[in-house]
């Protein structure tokens, strides 16, 4: 590799933690009784179901479908009956319910018809787009965002490099390790796909060189595949968080996103191995995306790995079956230790997102009360987008939300990096993700009293041109009145007199 | 002393002049300022504040007239807005005209109502449908949680229920609540 | 020329008509919370400054000294200071209104900031031309704007960290425009003459 490669700055060099969950291959969770899948696993509108209480599915039948653009479908990960489509909690850091179709497996696993598809070359974008729409794949580095989106340029924009990210810089995660290993024709088989799709030639597989296994077993399957020479693997050092989208572009290409946009504003679009190994499978094989590979790790569990999970799996039936030493309704972290939230309930399901699960982090915990700011500046220099932490710090705890913005708030990734350096152990990103989503609140509030106030003066407007409407009848009605009581009154005063004529007429 | 006087007197008039000169030259029209403030309040058209609407609230702290902290719907941070639009000190919410609560919506029990109009009349922003003697209901999403359409029902067939957050409209929670650790003092 | 340099480096920064002269207190106390209010009112206050000081040398020279009525400076001063205010009021409220709320009783109250009136004074009593007047009035209004908006700027800092409770708000202000006076002493001497 002679490709010289950019930086970002800040970032960590974290203790990766990893060799827990890498001694055994990537082993497959037992199918569960009970799968329970909520409707909205990704970024977007949730999905509406299709099915009702008491249908029988079969495995990988669609379930629900997209609505709305930013949406995907969603799929039965096992044969079973559908016992209940309603509230139920999900794993999210507010520990709230949400929409959910209940499964229970019949045990066959029976799948439904698959149509794979020999040579997608012979398909169009557009349809490639619709299939990998229709498989409900969704980006599984932990974001959740609509992939077919993700490979539909638009007119107004060129592609250039497509980045598959397998970087994974985030300690004790090693999904995307375990899938480069073990699965890394897949993980080309997908690349080939998305290059067609967007139709560029240039990819660059960029990997951490901390994972020498995944890196040489993705170099061994394109040395196998000349058509694909323009494919690079790309070694990336070893730093939190270049796996993050924006910082790997950095990192890969030099380039930097610009604030508030996209990749694809300077020609980029990337995509996690996970994601490419999914869309492999859903084209070639015709298999939607149901199921994805878990890490779990951590001090407590006796037999850490990776586990190819059935989405809807109860998060605790996936803990027990590693020998989870855990009490009942013990919190465990899900994600990474850096950008993870801790999560208490048993029941939560492992979604299209569920990339980690932590029982028992050895060096993350941290003191929970925090010392008083000294303004060292330490989250500064450990900033990867070259934000000022301390002083959205100082604005977000003061509710001076507008300021807060005006430093960038929203350009914020919410990596933790300041949270880990800061000497004073304050929860800075916790701070930062209040401020956004008070914000975001405020903008729905503001936007829904702009409604209220356009029905009210369209209310008002109406009244009062109903009121004139009223007084403009009974005016006519009084005009009327007048007209026709005048015209009554003179009759009669033509009857009273012509008799009287008459009467004169008759006397004389 | 004559000429003290006329030179005043001079001084002033055309002084008096220039200014209004300026007058005529820069008048303004209408209010910029209610409109501002107008776009800070919540709109549920309530009336606790004792105007009848938002707007009229709104006209009358741009005149002076009204404090700015009679605004239960809006609650504090409504005041904190206005404060700092107005660069005036923040006042906590004036109870007389009612304390902050959460959101809530209108619900109308199907089963009880008779169908009497008397709500959707009252409802200032349009957000109940129905025709006479037929059931009415409320456009959850129009709702603003005014709760004027409760006093007319007859048949008090109105509840008002709080807005339960969705995952998706969840906020997380302030951390200000973290106390800040002094040094281990002895 | 060195003159008209001196005259500026002088009142903006050797006597500062707020740090050192301790003229105009009361809107550098007021106007000091919000950063863009300090530059509005910065900016009026120049404008006012700056006019007012040429229009009372005017009347003081071809009014005031030519009929004889000197003892009559203080009230033709004050009566041109609130024209001008005034006249600043109606186009302040023309062309930014918000400007014109947020100032609020801070824009009529130029009138009797006593900078205005001093800068006017002084003029007088220091025997200053035309040019000279201007550029004194000029420059202890950007000295003015100055140390408000450094002022403003602290103080929305300030506003937002762990002030003890016994000295938030005005306490803390007056500390922090206490060292501000004490930093401005270390112009005295920068000119030597």
């Amino acid at each position: 590799m002679t490709q010289k490669l950019g930086s970002f700055p800040g970032g960590l060099i974290l203790n990766g933690q990893k060799k827990r969950s890498t001694q055994v291959a990537i082993r497959k969770m037992p199918l569960s009784k009970k799968l329970i899948l909520p409707l909205q696993q990704h970024i977007g509108e949730a999905s509406t179901p299709i099915v009702s209480v008491g249908d029988k599915v079969l495995k990988g039948q669609k379930i629900a479908k997209a609505e709305g653009h930013v949406s995907v479908a969603l799929h039965a990960p096992s044969s079973g009956t559908i016992i209940a489509i309603d509230e139920q909690p999900i794993p999210h850091p507010s520990g709230l319910s949400a929409l959910c179709i209940s499964i229970e497996t019949d045990g066959e696993d029976e799948w439904i018809k698959r149509q794979p598809i020999k040579d997608f070359t012979e398909l169009s974008e557009h349809e490639i787009r619709q299939l990998i729409r229709e498989a409900g794949i969704v980006g599984l580095g932990g974001a959740g965002f609509p992939s077919f989106i993700k490979l539909n340029p638009g007119v107004h924009h060129h592609v250039e490099t497509l980045i598959i990210n397998g970087v994974e810089c985030e300690p004790y995660i090693t999904c995307d390790d375990m899938i480069m290993r073990e699965r890394a024709e897949g993980i080309l088989d997908g690349i080939e796909i998305m290059l067609f799709a967007l139709r560029v030639k240039n990819c660059v597989i960029a990997i951490e060189d901390n994972k020498p296994e995944a890196i040489s077993a993705i170099e061994l399957a394109l040395g196998a595949r000349p058509h694909l020479h323009e494919t690079n693997v790309v070694v990336i050092p070893t730093r939190y968080p270049t796996g993050s989208e924006k910082q790997l572009i950095q990192v890969v290409t030099g380039k930097q996103v610009p604030s508030g946009g996209l990749p694809i504003d300077i020609g980029i679009v990337s995509h996690n191995v996970g994601t490419t190994y999914a869309i492999a499978r859903a084209i070639k094989y015709g298999e939607p995306l149901i199921s994805r590979i878990v890490t779990v790790t951590g001090r407590e569990v006796e037999h850490a790995g990776n586990f190819e999970t059935l989405f809807g799996t109860p998060m605790h039936e996936l803990l027990a079956y590693c020998g989870t030493k855990r009490q009942p309704e013990e919190p465990f972290i899900l994600g990474g230790p850096m950008m993870g939230y801790n999560l208490s309930g048993d029941h939560l399901p492992v979604t299209k997102t569920a990339n980690c699960i932590i029982v028992g982090v050895d060096d993350g915990a941290k003191a929970s009360t925090p010392l008083p700011c000294i303004r060292c500046g330490e989250c500064a220099t450990a900033c990867p987008v070259s934000l000022l932490p301390q002083q959205i710090y100082w604005h977000s705890r003061a509710k001076d939300l507008d300021k807060a913005k005006e430093y960038n708030l929203f350009d914020c990734i919410e990596c933790g990096c300041c949270s880990y350096v800061c000497p004073s152990e304050i929860p800075l990103v916790h701070y930062f993700r209040f401020a956004k989503t008070e914000i975001m609140n405020q903008q729905q509030e503001h936007a829904k009293a702009d409604i209220a106030r356009i029905r009210h003066e369209n209310r008002l407007a109406r009244l009062e041109l109903e009121q004139q409407e009223k007084e403009l009848r009974q005016q006519q009605r009084k005009a009327a009145l007048v007209a026709t009581q005048a015209a009554k009154a003179k009759q009669t005063a033509e009857l009273s007199t012509k008799p009287q004529k008459t009467d004169s007429q008759e006397t004389q | 002393m004559l000429t003290a006087i006329l030179a005043i007197t001079l001084l002033a008039l055309i002084l008096g002049l220039v200014l209004g000169f300026a007058a005529i030259r820069f008048k303004v029209e209408g209010d910029p300022i209610a409109d501002q403030i107008d776009k800070i309040l919540p709109q549920t058209q309530c009336g606790q504040c004792s105007f009848a609407g938002c707007r009229p609230y709104a006209e009358a702290i741009a005149a002076g007239e009204v404090d700015i902290n009679r605004c239960p719907p809006g609650g504090e941070a409504t005041i904190h807005a206005l404060a700092d639009l107005l660069e005036v000190e923040f006042k906590a919410l004036d109870e007389e005209c009612g304390v902050e609560k959460p959101k809530m919506l209108a619900v109308i029990d199907e089963d009880r109502c008779i169908g009497c109009t008397l709500c959707i009349q009252a409802c200032p922003v349009d957000a109940i449908l129905g025709a006479a003697k037929h059931m009415h209901t409320v456009i959850a999403s129009e709702c603003t949680g005014c709760e004027l359409c409760l006093p007319p029902c007859p048949v008090d067939c109105i509840d008002m229920v709080e807005t339960k957050p969705k995952p998706n409209t969840w906020r997380w929670p302030d951390p200000a609540h973290i106390d800040l650790k002094l040094g281990d003092q002895p | 020329m060195t003159d008209y340099a001196l005259i500026l480096i002088s009142t903006i920064l050797v006597n500062n008509i707020v740090l050192v002269k301790f003229l105009g207190l009361c809107p550098f106390m007021g106007v000091s919370r919000k950063l863009e209010t300090a530059i509005g009112m910065g900016l009026a206050t120049t404008f006012v400054l700056t006019l007012s000081s040429i229009s009372s040398y005017l009347i003081n020279e071809y009014l005031l000294a030519p009929l004889g009525i000197e003892f009559l400076r203080t009230i033709s001063f004050i009566f041109v200071i609130a024209v001008v205010v005034q006249f600043t009021e109606l186009v302040v409220h023309k062309t930014s209104p918000i400007l014109y709320q947020v100032l609020g009783i801070f824009l009529p109250l130029i009138t009797t900031n006593c900078a205005v009136l001093g800068v006017a004074l002084l003029n007088v009593q220091q025997g200053h031309g035309f040019l000279e007047s201007a550029l004194y009035g000029f420059g202890a209004a950007i000295g003015f704007s100055m140390v408000l908006i450094i002022f403003a700027a602290m103080r929305e800092r300030i506003a937002v960290a762990d002030v003890p409770v016994a000295f938030q708000g005005a306490a803390i202000g007056l500390i922090t425009a206490g060292l501000m006076s004490m930093a401005f002493m270390g112009f005295a001497g920068l000119v030597h003459v």
